[in-house]
């Protein structure tokens, strides 16, 4: 089961408390958009097999949203940050350069 | 259905309870101001519950807290913080009417709880002066201790027919485990 401390309130939440988001740092482009820019951010996911950002939402508790860094292969947690931010920190990113080198996901690394 | 007279905590749901939920920026002086007019000191710290004698006051989450206090002072202690709150981003709000309030009471509350939440509450993890938020079965609830044998438990009144049905079930006589009941 996977756990998560929610960076808002400090609880360790696990699965059952907590309402999954999708995938994290998605960017709506603006008025005047291309076609594929909107179907970009409608539809292009990524599915990786390793490092993934996801949104969750601490739904049966404080109700924040926040983002989260795991492996979706060993379901290892690298860590929560907070919502309010266009890419993960640099502590998120050390964190999970440490434990598995040379990861990128989309434009990060 | 089952009995609440069967049950090894006593059980019971209680209406005399006002809430007010207050949303806030909580660093504000005026907020500060406010909550000691009606008669309270600091504000809470993350996850914690602060109590007088007649009131008590709880940490939602980071722009959100619970009043609680006797229903029938709940208008005008809307109204005092209300008028310190004016001009400032905020929501002072009776929700009384919206939540259902759950007195457990007994040696055996600990346990109970467990059956129902994804919480640790062994008494070095959950103790008095802290209030949870989460889920009860299939609902989002909260709850908080006032002493080691009293245990309150709020959630929404369109579900309070789930969770009283609930409690019952897992404080059904028989049914105990006997882990932190000497707490």
């Amino acid at each position: 089961m996977l756990i998560f401390q929610c960076p808002y309130c400090g609880i360790d939440a696990d699965e059952t408390e907590l309402s999954p988001g999708g995938e994290a740092h998605l960017k709506r482009f603006g008025p005047g958009a291309s076609d594929e820019d909107f179907e970009s951010y409608l539809f292009m996911r990524e599915n990786p097999k390793g490092v993934h950002f996801e949104r969750w939402r601490h739904s049966n508790g404080c109700g924040k949203w926040f983002h989260a860094a795991r492996c979706t292969m060993t379901l290892e947690v690298f860590g929560t940050y907070s919502a309010q931010t266009f890419e993960p920190p640099q502590e998120i990113k050390d964190k999970i350069s440490q434990k598995r080198p040379g990861w990128s996901w989309r434009n990060f690394s | 259905m089952f009995d609440a007279s069967t049950t090894y905590v006593s059980l019971e749901q209680d209406t005399s309870l006002g809430m007010i939920t207050l949303r806030a920026d909580l660093a504000s002086d005026k907020l500060k101001k406010a909550i000691n007019e009606i008669g309270l000191g600091d504000l809470p710290a993350q996850r914690q519950i602060v109590s007088s004698s007649e009131l008590s006051l709880g940490w939602m989450s980071p722009d959100e807290l619970m009043l609680f206090c006797a229903s029938q002072n709940v208008a005008d202690i809307v109204q005092t913080i209300a008028d310190h709150l004016a001009g400032e981003h905020s929501l002072v709000v009776d929700v009384s009417d919206a939540r259902a309030h759950f007195v457990l009471k007994g040696a055996h509350i600990r346990e109970v709880i467990a059956k129902l939440a994804p919480v640790d509450l062994d008494p070095t993890q959950f103790d008095v002066g802290e209030l949870r938020r989460t889920r009860f079965g299939q609902i989002a609830a909260a709850f908080w201790f006032s002493d080691q044998t009293t245990a309150h438990i709020i959630c929404f009144r369109s579900v309070a027919a789930y969770m009283h049905e609930q409690l019952i079930r897992a404080a059904a006589s028989g049914s105990e485990m006997g882990i932190w009941s000497e707490a």
